[in-house]
């Protein structure tokens, strides 16, 4: 079964983005690393991609036909999405232990959502 | 020929007063990043104060610093694409860059630049000051004392929306003919707002953002330059002409504010006002009526009444009515109501501005309008609490001063 | 550049519809999704379970907090979420506008940190 595993991130971590080459921008990749590798190395990973901040995000809507563009992120929150994980596990236990070990369990939060099963083709 | 220091300084200069924006234009949009093109210019000026002395001014000095900035771009460019790994991107870059002369570019980098800061997926806020920033050149100070804001906190909001329009991938290329409408539209808007809330109506103040009118002004002419076909455009044009060209006359002795019904015709540019009328015949042929167009046909109403003698209120009710057909705001609905009491029907206009009585707020050109209609129709006690109002909610000392002798002509009517 | 489309909607949506309903609506994403595929811009995409299969994980005081979905008061919630392939902020948008989701939720569009 697949699961959706989202990190939420912080503006301090959305701005390490931008200091790379730092020895702050190690330590801020470093579990990161570490954690994509042992999603790997389990063979668990199906996908996944790091976003850039939510300054950079555009909102997109359709009302009466007409297109309703806007700067900035969705949710108003402290806390924004900053990149996620899909992952291929037999149960939601194992799903869970995987979300718990994501770095922003610690720093912001990771929610854990099931991916919709649909029949390939159908 | 080597030329002499003091004049490769003077020169030097004079190119980046009269042409920052233009150079810095090109430069955005070969680059596709307004930050990496700043950097760029700047270092391509001082470039040219130290070697300009020596080598001599080159023969095209606009075309020279284009060149030296391009160059020193891709290079940034080249270096940073090691790190981030986007080769693809730099091939593309380096093509264009090869088969670009700078003259070629001149017409058509600015409207990019014009559409790119009044992108929709810009903050609506800044895509006025981006565009005084980048097309124009203008400093963060300068921007954000015409909006309120203190430099440090424009020149931050300037960064973060540049920052967006680069990492987002924002593009440079001219709209889509599906969007581009609106586009312009947003263009124009951005425009229009740096000509200034001051000019709104005949009834504002022009606190604040006054001091950017001559910039809008220009981007007008830009836009009509660029924008031949569009009628919105010109019409944008004429109606800042129009309020333009009584600019003198609005303000009497010791800076009092005087209303368009007593000022100095004679003060008026005769220059701007028949440009505008120019503008407005060319955009009326193009056979596609907008807001802009009918704010500047009101406008010009306005000014062929005062130089006629009279008014014709029932044509300036009409374009009103049309204009709140297409564009409904309340300052429309508010100008619409004062035009039927300039008709003598207080009556209609009072039944009208009772209907937007819930939402006027502390907008200040309702209560004007509302006393004045109904001093008409002899409420004085209503005519004086409204007068009061407006007076209390005006910004210009010299709108109050008016608007208290008008007050005091209730208690000794003429 | 890449960009995701997170596409946030009401769940609640989903569960009054009628079975008529919902097949009209997985036919539209299918529509768009082949679309997607046909002009080459698409990388993946997924739709997700209702939120109240979810879980929200944190730490408070070094200690693990879950919290069962819906994890905030907006109506909206992420429903699923297209990774596409797309040159430039306007291409993304444009895809944005044509997916389904834009008329009856809201599409962010997000370009991807490519490290």
């Amino acid at each position: 079964m697949k699961y959706m595993i989202l990190v939420a991130e912080t503006e301090k971590e959305f701005a390490m983005r931008n200091e790379a080459g730092t020895p702050a921008f190690e330590a801020f990749m470093a579990p990161w690393f570490a954690y994509s590798s042992e999603l790997a190395q389990a063979g668990v990973i199906v996908g996944g991609q790091a976003l850039m901040g939510p300054e950079t995000a555009t909102t997109v809507k359709i009302r009466e036909g007409k297109r309703i563009v806007q700067d900035g992120p969705y949710a108003d929150a402290k806390e924004q999405l900053g990149g996620f994980f899909v992952i291929d596990v037999p149960d939601t236990e194992t799903a869970r232990d995987w979300a718990v070990k994501a770095p922003t369990t610690k720093t912001g939060h990771t929610d854990l959502r099931k991916v919709m099963p649909y029949e390939e083709g159908a | 020929m080597p030329g002499d220091t003091q004049e490769s300084h003077a020169l030097a200069e004079s190119i980046a007063r009269t042409s920052y924006g233009k150079l810095l234009a090109i430069l955005s949009v070969r680059l596709r990043d307004v930050n990496a093109a700043e950097e760029a210019l700047s270092a391509a000026f001082e470039q040219a104060l130290k070697s300009w002395p020596d080598t001599g001014i080159p023969k095209n000095p606009e075309g020279w610093l284009v060149q030296v900035a391009r160059n020193r771009g891709l290079d940034r460019l080249r270096q940073k694409a090691v790190h981030d790994r986007i080769e693809p991107a730099l091939t593309l870059l380096a093509e264009e860059a090869a088969e670009a002369s700078p003259d070629n570019l001149f017409p058509d980098a600015r409207l990019k630049l014009l559409f790119v800061c009044a992108h929709p997926a810009i903050d609506p806020a800044m895509h006025t000051p981006l565009m005084l920033q980048s097309v124009l050149g203008l400093d963060a100070a300068r921007i954000g004392s015409a909006f309120l804001v203190s430099p440090t906190a424009m020149g931050q909001r300037l960064v973060r929306a540049k920052t967006k329009i680069k990492q987002a991938g924002i593009s440079f290329d001219i709209p889509e003919r599906e969007h581009l409408e609106e586009r312009v539209g947003a263009v124009l808007a951005a425009v229009y707002a740096a000509y200034g809330t001051g000019w709104d109506g005949d009834h504002g103040t022009d606190t604040g953002t006054a001091g950017l009118a001559d910039e809008a002004l220009f981007l007008g002419e830009l836009l009509c330059s660029l924008l031949p076909s569009s009628p919105e455009a010109k019409g944008l044009m004429a109606l800042m002409l129009y309020t333009a060209s009584r600019r003198d006359a609005r303000r009497g002795a010791k800076g009092k504010y005087i209303p368009l019904d007593r000022q100095d015709t004679g003060q008026w540019n005769r220059q701007m006002i028949s440009r505008a009328e120019r503008l407005l015949m060319e955009a009326h042929a193009l056979k596609k009526p907008g807001r802009y167009q009918l704010e500047a046909a009101i406008q010009s109403a306005h000014t062929k009444g005062r130089l006629a003698g009279r008014t014709n209120w029932p044509a300036i009710q009409m374009l009103y009515a049309r204009l709140l057909d297409l564009a409904p705001s309340l300052g429309a609905y508010v100008s619409h109501a004062s035009a039927l009491a300039q008709m003598g029907r207080h009556g209609d206009a009072l039944t009208r501005l009772e209907a937007v009585a819930n939402q006027v707020g502390t907008y200040q050109p309702y209560w004007a309008v509302r006393a004045y209609c109904l001093r008409q129709a002899g409420r004085n006690f209503e005519a004086a609490k409204a007068y009061d109002m407006a007076i209390g909610l005006s910004e210009d000392a010299s709108v109050k001063a008016f608007l208290r002798t008008e007050k005091a002509r209730l208690a000794h009517p003429e | 550049m890449k960009y995701l489309l997170a596409l946030y909607d009401d769940e609640n949506q989903w569960m009054n519809m009628s079975e008529e309903e919902m097949g009209e609506v997985f036919a539209a994403y299918g529509a768009y999704s082949e679309a997607l595929v046909e002009a080459g811009a698409m990388i993946s995409g997924e739709p997700l379970e209702p939120t109240h299969i979810g879980q929200r994980l944190s730490t408070k005081d070094g200690k693990l907090i879950v919290q069962d979905g819906p994890f905030t008061d907006t109506k909206e919630q992420l429903g699923g979420y297209y990774l596409i392939e797309a040159p430039d902020l306007d291409t993304a948008l444009d895809w944005a506008a044509k997916c389904p989701g834009a008329t009856h939720g809201v599409v962010e569009v997000r370009p991807v940190w490519e490290m």
